[in-house]
């Protein structure tokens, strides 16, 4: 089936069988490897995307499915070459270390942020409550999270 | 030693020991441009599915692969029968036991692997290995150690010669004599019988390869999820009997470890196999169900431990029989003459004269593994006995646990402390460590609203751990991997620009080896930290090293880049002497700088060496500023702390809730706080996570539950406590800048801190043990069996 | 994992949509969310020839209240109601919502697709159990609705016909002496239940009891709604022994297996704590509407 993606802004078009999955769409015919893959089963969430900049879980999509919409993933979240406010918060305040479940983290506390622009540190929990990491316990990437409303708050007032 | 701040000792501009410094690494993964191996693909690269068995123990009467043959898209099915065809359908195990590659004569755990479909998409490549056609003989599956070692047990390993029980290996450590003698004269003896069940490091990124050999030259560049590149690199060269200057492993980023990616799988052999037959790289990635039910299982240890002690409260002995259940293959990855890990450091932070430790392990029908998970061989099962044991013991003895922990420490004076199992532990200040945790957790207060929540019905408990752990293996003579020392290397070249390249024989999986070997070369020579650029994780391109894991990156390789890196200022105070026409008696370094005593003006930078030592080196002289250290440490180190848990239990649904989570750690010296706390933060995540909920378990046909995410349960960060921590610093007197390793303190003292806070609500109820994972249900049905008793 | 290979349509209407289903409905498999079915269809265990995907056909996504009703279209996801105002209108619903997998899966999962999917440890069912819901099933030449007891066969089988869709979820408003609510035990966020609980109350002018639902996840073959409690509580004037006399019969009524969730024993013992909190809960809300 023949489908076009607006990926990141770029529209992509390819033929794909119907049961190829968007990340793999994402992965393999976009070429865009930031997007990974950690279970079969909808759990883990590192496969999370935007889709029409709500966060879904790319491996529980069908490429078919997202023809004609919007995706954006970790490779989109620069803005006008610069690093979005979260991909700094996530350095600053250490909130990754393999890097695996990064780009997913920080596309949902996009997301989350654009809701609602002071989440607490609970609303940041339950946000992110379908996406897993090993590696950090949570601590500091909540902290990014939280960190990137602040100054995403400060950039919107001034 | 005892318990001091330390203070970095270089301006943030060059980064040294002690500076928080933002990780090098982060630039690419927040942009997601890492470089995972599921990344990497190459031309004319062709997909691997392995076809798996799916019962635990059946004799394989045929295998049929001609519908999965005829798939369009397949280009070959490989069986064990061809892979014998070239010697490869068994491999050798990091305990010097064999594995079967893909299974011939039987099955032997549900998963194992018995064919591969090699197809150019995989896609296709799955559909065609369910297209694989096995018939089965099903045998009595073997599902617990306890069964498999009775008389009329079937043989589970009858390709082995002379092989007659499912008995896997028997080991002891320690006095028996001396130890029975203790318990003889002992005024009680405490007793706990526990589980520390099968457990699964399953980081986010699965393991996976892409072999790319090349049949005209036989070069093979085998791309994988390896924490130990230059050791699998040998493992391969007497696996496939490539010559080694031929294989080049490259470990690219590593989405986690945990131990999860020392072991070579066998995918991993195939996958190379088929490339070297096909002449096309080839790419295998394992699906988590694969991961959980294949490759590399940790814990699953059953364990009794007995101490005996006074009235006084004083520890007099410790006793302890464990058995291991192993799986279908003796795979834990170890050192060789020590066959149960580093179990018999299982007399903990006290100070008693005699132990006695015995251990067996039985084959059963299971998968393979017993991988340190987060852990330095064993050294988690051995923390988390002992400190429930105490815990058990204080109550017994009607005495505070914190107060029973006190009077049994090992104190201060008595470093380095020769133990009753024969370790040498370096240093350590275990009273300070649990004293400061009370401090912060406000022991004595929340001991109050314990007593008075119990009045109004409410369950509160505080549970302590203090633990010490032995990291950073080796020395090379009591510490090898299947004969290979347990070394690390660094190789330091400073260009002539005063910029640097160190090369490491360890693998970073998110620890941030970037960010902190830079630091220590900043410390050591004073050249900025931005000017350091590391490599690791290619065989091509480092000095040889046995890895990461086992927390041994700092202490071992972490010390070899120190000390290469004084080995180069030594050269550099010649170039300096020679540049300040001064003599080498005469210059004193700070920070960077070469200058002549007295005369701070009269200085040269280490920048100025290293252009000198490529353009105007001293006569006589050999040029160049580069070298190679390969360190092999003195002794273990033993990195400790206290952790103190308190927690809400609901008496009705048996749910807990952590209210609190204290932790003190002690690893020495530190290089970078801020990716200690980070490492902290990980482990005590992952210490809560096998205590309430992440377990896997077999039915009685030995079907594995825990086969994915829905089942195998990893907390998220809704569950996940809040964390406070806290540190002591006692540096390791070994060690070349005294530090210890931190990776895996928090696996390793955790889970004791947790269990033993929810059985300190309970226990006035008369529950003295759950086993993990200590999950409501397992609550609510101890709290019915104490009733009812 | 993936799944294996099917046919995929796409219609741009309902109409379209119904007349796929009135010709090849017995081969075609609904894709509303897709969250359990297509972890299913990777994992193998389901392979349907074909998937039609109802998400491009337009207007079933409102959240509609009229009347005393609160009605789903069949496209309204999770975290629409999470987010709804209007499914405020309903306590059990509304309180049962944040409870469904996770964020991120609420994103895409649908009410009616859960329903239909009946996953006896899904909860939804249990919700519209509970509260008397009824389901809109269309056809391209009828339409008829269902009371959800009817609507639910067994597990993972419904009365809708291959050739119907469900439409609308409609599920009556509490009134403002009213209450309800969904307790969940989950060993964390994103697992199924071990025990759900749902419960809905509605008071009469004297405070009594005039109507109750209660129904249960996860202790029985399929969701399970427990009139034998639920006439014990009618009628009666609510207090905490009332509660507790509904919750033993709720815990005897059920019939749990013993996994590695618990024993039957310890879900038994759930049901029967779980059910006095929500009733106390549904109460606690109801009450407030007294005069």
């Amino acid at each position: 089936m023949n489908i076009t993606l607006t990926v990141n802004g770029g529209e992509h078009t390819a033929d794909v069988e119907p049961r190829r999955l968007l990340v793999d769409f994402l992965r393999s015919t976009v070429g865009l490897k930031g997007t990974h893959i950690g279970c079969d089963t909808t759990s883990c969430g590192v496969c999370t995307v935007l889709v029409d900049g709500t966060p879904v879980k790319s491996c529980t999509m069908f490429a078919v499915q997202a023809n004609g919409r919007s995706i954006t993933t970790v490779e989109g979240l620069k803005q006008n070459g610069d690093l979005s406010a979260i991909q700094k918060a996530f350095k600053e305040e250490h909130g990754l270390q393999c890097g695996f479940c990064t780009p997913a983290m920080m596309l949902v506390g996009t997301a989350l942020i654009e809701e609602n622009p002071d989440p607490s540190e609970d609303q940041i929990r339950w946000a992110i409550s379908g996406n897993l990491c090993r590696c950090t316990g949570y601590i500091n990437i909540v902290k990014a999270i939280m960190a990137a409303a602040e100054t995403t708050r400060e950039g919107a007032s001034s | 030693m005892t318990a001091t701040e330390h203070r970095p000792h270089t301006p943030p501009e060059i980064g040294g020991l002690g500076h928080s410094r933002k990780r090098v690494e982060d630039a690419r993964f927040i942009e997601g441009r890492g470089n995972y191996v599921d990344d990497i693909e190459l031309p004319g690269m062709l997909h691997m599915a392995i076809h798996r068995s799916p019962v635990a123990h059946a004799r394989i009467l045929s295998i049929d692969t001609s519908e999965a043959e005829a798939v369009e898209g397949v280009v070959a099915v490989v069986t064990g029968e061809f892979l014998a065809g070239y010697n490869l359908a068994w491999m050798p195990t990091l305990s010097g036991d064999t594995q079967a590659v893909l299974a011939t004569d039987k099955v032997r755990f549900q998963g194992q692997e018995v064919a591969a479909v090699i197809a150019t998409d995989r896609y296709v490549a799955e559909d065609a290995a369910r297209m694989i056609h096995v018939d089965y003989e099903e045998l009595e599956p073997i599902v617990n150690p306890q069964r498999s070692l009775e008389d009329d047990a079937p043989l589970i390993r009858d390709d082995k010669e002379d092989v007659e029980s499912n008995l896997c290996y028997e080991w002891d450590s320690g006095d028996k004599d001396g130890t029975d003698a203790a318990f003889a004269g002992a005024d009680k003896i405490v007793t706990l019988q526990t589980h520390y069940p099968r457990s699964h490091p399953s980081p986010l990124e699965t393991c996976g390869v892409v072999a790319d050999v090349n049949p005209a030259t036989s070069q093979a560049t085998i791309y994988m999820t390896s924490q130990a590149p230059h050791a699998h690199r040998t493992v391969f060269a007497l696996v496939a009997g490539l010559p080694e200057q031929n294989i080049r492993i490259v470990s690219p980023d590593i989405g986690g470890g945990f131990g999860n990616k020392v072991p070579v799988y066998p995918g991993y052999v195939v996958a190379t196999a088929a490339s070297l037959v096909i002449g096309k790289p080839v790419k295998w990635m394992e699906t988590r169900t694969e991961n959980l039910i294949s490759t590399g299982f940790a814990r699953d240890y059953y364990m009794k431990g007995e101490l005996a002690v006074s009235n006084e409260g004083k520890i007099l002995g410790l006793r302890v029989d464990m058995l291991s259940d192993q799986g279908a293959f003796y795979a834990d990855a170890q050192p060789t003459k020590f066959r149960a890990g580093l179990f018999h450091i299982v007399t903990g932070s006290y100070d008693y004269p005699v132990a006695h430790v015995a251990t067996r392990g039985a084959y059963t029908n299971k998968a393979p593994g017993g991988v340190a998970y987060r852990c330095s061989f064993r050294v988690t099962e051995a923390s988390y006995l002992i400190e429930r044991l105490v815990q058990n013991a204080a109550y017994e003895l009607g005495m505070d646990p914190a107060e029973f922990r006190l009077k049994n420490f090992i104190q201060p004076d008595q470093f380095p402390y020769h133990s009753p199992t024969g370790f040498v532990y370096d240093s350590g200040d275990y009273e300070a460590a649990l004293r400061k945790a009370m401090g912060m957790v406000g022991y004595d207060q929340i001991q109050a609203e314990k007593e008075q929540a119990r009045k109004e019905g409410k369950l509160v408990g505080i549970g302590i751990a203090s633990f010490t752990e032995v990291v950073g293996a080796g020395h090379g003579e009591d510490y090898d991997i299947l004969g290979l020392k347990m070394f690390d290397s660094a190789e330091l070249r400073v260009h002539p620009t005063g910029k640097a390249i160190l090369k490491l024989g360890v693998r970073s999986q998110g620890q941030g080896h970037e960010t902190t070997f830079a630091q220590i070369v900043a410390e050591e020579l004073g050249i900025p930290a931005d000017d350091i650029k590391i490599v690791e994780g290619d065989t091509d391109n480092t000095p040889y090293g046995l890895g990461t894991y086992a927390s041994r990156s700092t202490p071992v390789a972490g010390a070899a880049t120190a000390v290469i890196s004084r080995k180069l200022r030594e050269k550099g105070k010649k170039i300096a002497a020679h540049l300040l026409e001064a003599s080498e008696e005469d210059l004193t370094w700070d920070n960077g700088k070469f200058h002549v005593a007295g005369d701070p003006e009269s200085a040269v930078t280490i920048q100025d060496v290293a252009f000198a030592a490529y353009t105007n080196p001293p006569p006589g002289l050999e040029p160049g500023l580069e070298g190679v250290h390969y360190y092999d440490p003195p002794n273990m180190t033993y990195p400790f702390g206290s952790y103190i848990v308190v927690v809400d239990v609901d008496p009705e649904s048996g749910q807990w809730k952590v209210r609190r989570m204290v932790a003190v750690d002690d690893c020495g010296v530190k290089i970078n706080p801020m990716i200690v706390e980070g490492q902290i933060h990980g482990g005590l995540a992952e210490g809560y996570a096998m205590s309430s909920m992440q377990y896997i378990t077999f039915d009685e046909s030995g079907n594995c539950i825990g086969s994915n995410f829905m089942d195998y349960l990893i907390p998220t960060a809704w569950e996940t406590p809040r964390f406070e921590l806290g540190e002591t610093v006692t540096p390791s007197p070994h060690h070349p800048f005294g530090a210890k390793g931190v990776g895996e303190s928090a696996t390793v003292g955790s889970p004791a801190a947790y269990v033993n806070a929810v059985i300190d609500a309970l226990q006035h109820l008369g529950v003295t043990n759950i086993d993990m994972p200590v999950s409501p249900d397992r609550v609510w049905a101890a709290m019915e069996k104490a009733n009812s008793g | 994992m993936y799944p294996a290979k099917f046919d995929y349509l796409a219609p741009e209407t309902l109409e379209e949509a119904l007349s796929i289903l009135h010709e090849r409905g017995d081969e075609v498999k609904i894709l509303a969310g897709g969250q359990s079915l297509i972890p299913m269809m990777k994992l193998r265990f389901a392979s349907p020839p074909t998937l039609m995907d109802i998400n491009r056909l337009p207007g079933l996504s409102r959240i509609n209240r009229t009347n005393g009703t609160l009605e789903f279209d069949a496209l309204v996801r999770h975290n629409d109601v999470v987010k709804s105002d209007a499914a405020k209108a309903n306590h059990t619903v509304s309180r049962a919502a944040p409870w469904v997998a996770d964020p991120i899966v609420r994103n895409l999962g649908t009410v009616a697709g859960s329903l239909a999917h009946h996953d006896p440890e899904g909860d939804w069912a249990s919700v519209m159990l509970a509260t008397g819901a009824e389901l809109v099933l269309t056809s391209s030449d009828s339409q008829r609705t269902v009371k959800i007891d009817d609507f639910l066969v067994d597990m993972f089988t419904t009365n809708c016909l291959p050739n119907e869709m469900v439409t609308k979820v409609r599920v009556p408003a509490h009134s403002s002496r009213g209450g309800g609510d969904y307790q969940k035990l989950e060993r964390k966020v994103g697992d199924y239940a071990t025990v759900g609980v749902a419960t809905s109350l509605e008071l009469d002018e004297g405070g009594r009891v005039a109507k109750a639902g209660i129904a249960l996840t996860s202790v029985f073959h399929h969701n399970l709604k427990v009139p034998e409690a639920e006439a014990a509580l009618e009628g009666e004037r609510p207090s905490d022994e009332l509660f507790a006399e509904a919750a033993n019969i709720a815990s005897q009524v059920c019939d749990p297996a013993s996994d590695v969730r618990g024993s039957a024993e310890y879900k038994r013992h759930v049901v029967d704590v779980f059910t006095r909190r929500g009733l106390a809960k549904s109460y606690e809300t109801a009450k407030g509407g007294l005069t």
